[in-house]
């Protein structure tokens, strides 16, 4: 089988596309261009080898869910819950994603261009060697890093429809671990209670930088503009937000 | 102002100790984890702290010379009918704390229990019973999606497609327990009975260890709200995965692992660094509707290669057969329905006894409601929530469970005594614990033994009361009410329970 498949999605069920691309997969294919995709669901589920997708055309919800490896690029927008539960690989949306992105999601990159809607890198985790990122591009609807128990996110409020507003509401609500970065201007009132907001360390900078420079780089932007913005840290007050709620 | 909490003083037992007879061997000190025991040098005596002791007849059992009773506490308030004591020792230790009481195993609460309502039929003169000693008696079952027909080909076989199957050897399955509430030692009790027996465990949320994957074709594979340790390994591990949507005890609520549970194994299985909380929200924030609900099923389904049963888990609550319709009609193969009195690693106590409906009424609704839509064969039913023994079971299958799940009673043949202390993880029987020091009180060999013996008694007894209704196949009570009567129960209670008065 040819390293390089391109299947036309067109019409076809999610189930039929996703077996073809398992089977393709199997077969030995390391780049799988999808075009004509409209909506269908569970691209990339649970793939474990490094492949790279590129889609063309918009992709149905759980892009990438469980997956652990691929590259997948979209070069539109993406519907909701894109990288959910992720264990690793990289996700690139050229466009805006829907609600719920990388929800528990455990490693790799999740990088959106623009917008992305409410609820997104909700329970995210880290564990050694495990660090998920989140980068948005734009902006993030309401609940944005809720229960964060690890991982960094990056929101950047640059490319999006309306960059002028702050996060969405409750930004950050439960977080108990993990690291959110946002570009300077984020209102007070939006933050989630047991979050500290505080300036970028020594330590910050180089990880931030890496993580921009690749983002750019995947997204065609200027590194040297997003890094000149001046970006604050939001943490969580407690590993154990919850520990004297309780008594027996 | 008082200086003193009155609930430090109005504990629930005494230790007493016959000095006579205590040889001063100090079992007792060490057996105690919750510091009850003490051993004063100066006086050369044992002496106990009786506010410590949570009545969990460690230090008794383990006493050589048996000189030690725990007792209630006769000290007893002021009798009140409507102020008892639990609320006013609660009432006490909350305005001392400001603290959600947090709870461990099931409702404890004198709730009508309707298997003590329900009795079953036996054969007399009219039709034979079957003795399941020197007769065929099957108790196999399959758990998954049943088709509608089925085509049989020219040479005998099957034609139709089969969707996969949990294949039981006896309808008793171990209940979700994850790594973290309980420790290592018992999950692999826990798997190695299931290999044994022919049935399954289920991993819980908290992930599957890497040395369990061997036990992976008995497991079910929890997928829950916090979707910890849920990788693609993980889901591929497993013979079925679960989505937890809810659990009995605490229906609605989500989970805290405590950060002083979360050590070294458990974190890595889980993937969150030591001595976090391990916090699963309440709901799954990517379902709000069946609709989305389907959505995950079929991620499951497409991440595992439609290979692999999928179960939906919810507590039982006041809507459970529409939701179990939804459920159904979601492409779940399996729903498992946990009632009230399921247990918990941890819970506030307003919750576990206050919420939630016992599964006895939970079956009966379910089975009776999918059976109405025409869709009993698409779904297997699981019933749990508290079986305490083989008759629980018979008549949960005639109310129309395919099967059950036991977690409660598992956990007691392993040594635990109901002390309900699970959440403080220093339970002292060695289960609900992470303390590499009293873990080792399980031995997975012996536990294995002793949940092997447990189900195998069991199964015996559920054969011998089949044989006694003239049935020889486990099959055949599914959902076979008319086999059990109710006793003392309003014309209400017998209607939902779709059973009849006992003489009619």
């Amino acid at each position: 089988m040819e390293d390089r498949i391109r299947i036309d999605a067109k019409g076809m069920h999610y189930r039929a596309l996703n077996e073809k691309i398992h089977a393709v997969v199997a077969g030995g294919a390391t780049e799988i261009d999808l075009y004509n995709v409209n909506g269908q669901r569970y691209i990339g589920d649970g793939i474990k080898k490094d492949v790279r997708i590129t889609i063309d055309g918009v992709p149905g919800n759980d892009l990438g869910i469980f997956m652990d490896g691929p590259l997948i690029t979209v070069n539109n927008n993406a519907q909701d819950a894109v990288g959910n539960t992720m264990n690793g690989g990289k996700i690139v949306v050229r466009g805006m994603a829907g609600d719920v992105c990388g929800y528990g999601m455990r490693g790799g990159k999740l990088f959106i261009l623009k917008d992305a809607g409410y609820r997104i890198g909700i329970h995210m985790k880290g564990y050694k060697a495990l660090n998920p990122i989140i980068v948005i591009g734009g902006n993030a609807g309401d609940f944005l890093a809720e229960y964060m128990a690890g991982g960094v996110i990056v929101l950047l409020r640059m490319f999006g429809r309306d960059n002028s507003s702050g996060a969405g509401d409750y930004l950050g609500a439960g977080m108990h671990g993990g690291t959110v970065y946002v570009r300077d201007g984020i209102d007070r009132q939006k933050l989630g209670k047991g979050v500290a907001v505080s300036e970028l360390t020594e330590a910050d900078r180089p990880l931030l930088e890496g993580i921009i420079t690749e983002y750019a780089a995947d997204l065609g932007l200027d590194a040297d503009r997003i890094l000149g913005e001046r970006f604050e840290k939001l943490t969580p007050l407690s590993t154990r937000p919850y520990a004297k709620l309780y008594t027996y | 102002m008082l200086y003193k909490n009155p609930y430090n003083n109005y504990f629930d037992y005494v230790v007493q100790r016959d000095l006579d007879r205590c040889i001063r061997c100090k079992a007792c000190v060490t057996q105690c984890s919750y510091g009850a025991n003490f051993y004063d040098p100066d006086r050369e005596m044992i002496y106990s702290l009786d506010a410590n002791c949570v009545g969990c007849m460690r230090c008794s059992t383990f006493c050589p010379t048996d000189c030690i009773r725990i007792v209630r506490n006769p000290d007893a308030f002021r009798p009140n009918a409507n102020w008892k004591d639990n609320n006013i020792k609660d009432l006490y230790k909350q305005a001392g704390t400001g603290g959600i009481i947090i709870t461990g195993m099931g409702n404890d609460k004198p709730f009508t229990n309707y298997w003590e309502h329900m009795v079953i039929d036996a054969c007399q003169v009219t039709n034979p019973s079957i003795d399941p000693l020197r007769e065929p008696m099957e108790l196999k079952t399959f758990l998954g999606r049943k088709p509608e027909r089925l085509e049989i080909g020219r040479d005998g076989d099957i034609t139709t497609k089969l969707a996969p199957q949990l294949v039981l050897e006896t309808p008793i399955m171990f209940s979700a327990m994850s790594y973290g509430s309980i420790n290592y030692n018992v999950c692999e009790s826990v798997a190695r009975a299931a290999r044994e027996l022919g049935t399954y465990w289920n991993t819980g949320e908290g992930g599957l260890p890497k040395a369990l994957y061997e036990y992976g074709r008995q497991t079910i594979v929890q997928c829950a709200s916090g979707r910890f340790g849920v990788s693609p390994e993980y889901l591929g591990a497993g013979a079925a995965i679960e989505i937890k949507i809810g659990q009995g005890a605490k229906p609605g609520i989500g989970g805290h692992l405590p950060g002083e549970k979360v050590l070294e194994g458990i974190s890595e299985t889980r993937m969150i660094p030591v001595g976090t909380d391990a916090i699963s929200p309440a709901p799954h924030h990517d379902i709000y509707s069946i609709e989305d609900l389907k959505q995950l099923i079929y991620a499951l389904k497409e991440a595992t290669r439609y290979e692999k049963p999928v179960s939906v888990k919810i507590a039982a609550v006041h809507n459970v057969a529409a939701i179990a319709s939804g459920i159904a009609r979601a492409g779940a193969d399996i729903i498992a329905v946990d009632g009230f009195r399921g247990g918990t690693g941890a819970a506030p106590k307003a919750i576990r006894d206050n919420v939630g409906i016992p599964i006895e009424v939970a079956i009966a609704a379910v089975d009776e409601r999918l059976r109405q839509e025409g869709i009993r064969n698409e779904v297997s039913l699981v019933a749990a929530g508290g079986f305490r023994n083989s008759s629980d079971i018979v008549k949960a299958i005639a109310l129309g469970a395919d099967a059950v799940y036991i977690a409660t009673s598992a956990l007691m043949a392993l040594g635990c005594t109901l002390c309900q202390q699970c959440h403080r993880g220093r339970c002292a029987w060695g289960i609900t614990t992470n303390d590499p020091e009293l873990a080792r009180r399980v031995n997975p060999e012996i536990g294995t033994e002793r949940l092997v013996g447990l189900i195998r008694a069991w199964s015996n007894e559920i054969k011998e009361m089949l044989g006694l209704m003239g049935i020889n196949s486990i099959e055949s009570l599914k959902g076979n009410r008319d086999r059990l009567r109710g006793v003392g129960l309003s014309e209400g209670e017998l209607q939902t329970l779709g059973i009849r008065q006992a003489g009619t």
